[in-house]
């Protein structure tokens, strides 16, 4: 039986962290400090109606996309959903054009053509999501199938919601996956309502257990540490990249805004809410590297500053000219491969040395 | 040259692909050991192996997600639908990741999904259908339907070597009822129209197996000379090709074996309607199925489906006109 609220893991501090460097708890900060921050001030542009359509951000929820993201190299390839701003700063998405993104600026990573949340950059090795949720999980196992026919060291994550559990693709990925035993990450981000849709109105199972009717690994991780978040993303990886298929790794969150810019999540307990807040991602990463004597103050100073630069930018970025708005409905020519993204993670540097 | 069946012509497209470029893989439901439902792929897990020969579990979403997948990090695949009809599981991966990816982000999504279409063998409502127009309406998706067996093997060969997802509607009547010379190894037929037969007094377009309708019902028509268009691509629809034969013709029958509203043939209708008008000499004829499910039984199916007696009816109407 489902409870209404699913409660999260403990984490292990200490083996979370047994691969990171000083430097990387830091960037896994930096980069919820960053999404946070970029989150609130495209809301307050979406409030001042420079933010065409509407808005979704994944305040709280910050750590699952720093986490995980965080564990993928240059080669991988990620799906990334609306709530996971931060996997696009690991992979090295420029903040301007994130803002100009939410903008419709020519210069937003789609330049236009679709909105918000729903861009990947190509040349960082991201594909796009698509509304229909959870289509990318598909995407990414397609991606893995291609990887392991080729026998590249190489391997896909996406992320998806407890809702996209309840659609076909969500099945048929999974057996898909589990069938051809795919070097692929599925991140299932558990955070406690599908629009206004609590838990027990989509599941009768513990959704982690899936997984094994599946035939494959699954874990639940606390999905408000970024250190947790990382460590089973990384062993996630390690295993698909020794041929051992897939793993289903249920991030469990919350959910802390509205679904979307209108939404003002009545429907949600207020003590629900003030629970979760205590569990803040960016207080918990703060608080270990204040006790490691980071100045966390000055990091933040120093995002700000980059946010406002940012913002200033895209502000006086071009829209796009209608003139070209029948262009690129086809492919002409070669197709464009995607190209590699950025990975920070001091592993994968220590990797190469070796 | 070779004489091959339709069918026969498809493999030999496919086999040519899978050894000529690395990247090619085909998949789908029951295509290695057994060869494909209809034996398209017969022999083919022996030559290539059962990892670009990839019998999938039965899941369309599933065949058309992953394919965009492995596309997009370079390969290009080949879907088999088993039937075309199967392709309403598989709707939302082609009509919203595919079709839409490279106007969204610019990554090109090449593949090619072949479905066999089409009705006159009792299959039924679930075995029968012509859904072209489904993607003829999602922007971004080609979509081309030969009807002979050398535009099948030029086809596909276009198909799996363009950059954009493409349906190759293949008509299950004609896989091994047409037959005739095909080129040998690669070569690439374009997404453009066919003159089938030059005439002067009156045009019939159509695609797919209605061709050979449209031929066979105005091989003799009382001395008329009868042009056949055979548009081969409906995405992108030859319109330069229409116009002039309808410039030369200035009558036009339109044959469709697809349910009527809002068809490929429609669509050149209305593209006639608003560019050709002053080029006819009476109205736009069109034959096509009524909007009703194909049924299964033979006299029920026969009723429905565009026959030689229906053509030759509707063009000796609109030849006294």
């Amino acid at each position: 039986m489902a409870t209404h609220t699913a409660e999260p893991a403990v984490s292990e501090d200490s083996d979370a962290a047994a691969h990171l460097e000083l430097e990387d708890r830091v960037w896994l900060l930096r980069a919820m400090l960053m999404m946070r921050g970029l989150e609130e001030r495209a809301m307050s542009l979406y409030r001042q109606g420079k933010v065409p359509g509407s808005f979704y951000d994944g305040y709280g929820q910050e750590a699952v996309s720093a986490g995980a993201a965080f564990a993928m190299a240059p080669e991988d390839r990620l799906c990334i959903l609306h709530r996971d701003l931060a996997a696009h700063i690991v992979r090295g998405v420029d903040p301007t054009r994130i803002l100009a993104q939410y903008m419709g600026r020519a210069t937003g990573i789609t330049g236009g053509r679709d909105g918000n949340v729903h861009f990947g950059d190509r040349h960082l090795g991201c594909v796009g999501m698509v509304s229909m949720l959870p289509d990318m999980m598909l995407v990414a196992a397609g991606m893995a199938m291609a990887f392991k026919l080729r026998h590249e060291q190489r391997c896909a994550i996406t992320w998806f919601g407890d809702g996209s559990t309840s659609r076909g693709d969500f099945h048929e990925a999974m057996n898909w996956a589990g069938v051809q035993k795919l070097p692929v990450i599925f991140v299932l981000e558990n955070n406690q309502y599908a629009y206004s849709t609590p838990l027990d109105k989509q599941f009768a199972v513990n959704p982690v257990q899936r997984a094994d009717a599946y035939g494959m690994r699954g874990v639940s991780v606390d999905g408000n540490d970024a250190e947790a978040m990382f460590e089973a993303t990384r062993e996630a990886r390690v295993r698909a990249l020794a041929g051992e298929g897939p793993t289903l790794i249920e991030a469990v969150t919350m959910r802390m805004h509205g679904h979307a810019a209108h939404d003002d999540m009545k429907y949600v307990p207020k003590e629900q809410v003030e629970k979760w807040r205590k569990r803040d991602p960016i207080d918990r990463q703060s608080a270990r590297l204040v006790a490691l004597g980071v100045d966390v103050e000055a990091l933040g100073a120093q995002i700000a500053a980059e946010i406002d630069a940012a913002a200033s930018a895209a502000l006086n970025a071009p829209m796009p000219d209608p003139g070209t708005v029948l262009q690129g409905v086809f492919c002409e020519g070669e197709p464009e491969p995607l190209g590699d993204g950025q990975a920070p993670w001091s592993g994968f540097a220590k990797a190469q040395v070796a | 040259m070779a004489t091959l069946t339709y069918l026969q012509a498809i493999s030999s497209a496919l086999r040519d692909e899978l050894r000529a470029d690395e990247r090619v893989l085909v998949m789908g439901e029951d295509i290695g050991a057994f060869g494909g439902a209809f034996k398209v792929t017969d022999g083919f897990v022996e030559e290539f192996g059962t990892d670009r020969v990839m019998d999938t579990p039965l899941a369309e979403s599933a065949i058309i997600g992953t394919a965009v997948g492995a596309a997009v990090v370079g390969m290009r695949p080949v879907c088999e639908m088993q039937f075309s009809d199967f392709i309403s599981c598989g709707f939302d991966q082609l009509v919203n990741v595919a079709a839409k990816m490279h106007y969204r982000q610019g990554l090109a999504v090449p593949i090619t999904v072949r479905l066999p279409s089409g009705g006159g063998f009792s299959g039924g409502p679930y075995h029968s259908q012509n859904p072209e127009a489904w993607f003829m309406h999602s922007p971004g998706i080609k979509v081309v339907a030969p009807s002979t067996a050398q535009d099948a093997k030029g086809l596909l060969h276009a198909a799996i070597h363009d950059p954009n997802p493409v349906c190759f509607m293949e008509h299950k009547h004609l896989y091994r009822r047409v037959k005739g010379e095909v080129s040998e190894g690669v070569f690439e037929t374009p997404f453009t129209a066919r003159v089938a037969r030059a005439g002067s007094d009156l045009v019939v377009i159509a695609y797919g197996a209605m061709v050979h309708v449209a031929l066979e019902a105005t091989e003799d028509l009382d001395g008329a000379s009868v042009e056949v268009l055979d548009l081969r691509s409906l995405v992108p629809l030859d319109v330069a090709a229409i116009l002039d034969s309808v410039a030369r013709c200035s009558k036009v029958v339109i044959v469709d074996e697809a349910n009527a509203t809002c068809a490929a043939g429609a669509q050149v209708a209305a593209l006639i309607a608003e560019k050709g008008f002053e080029d006819l000499d009476g109205p736009v004829v069109r034959v096509a199925t009524p909007d009703v499910p194909i049924p299964f039984s033979p006299p029920l199916e026969q009723a429905v489906l565009p026959g030689v007696e229906r053509v030759k009816e509707a063009c000796r109407e609109l030849l006294e006109y």
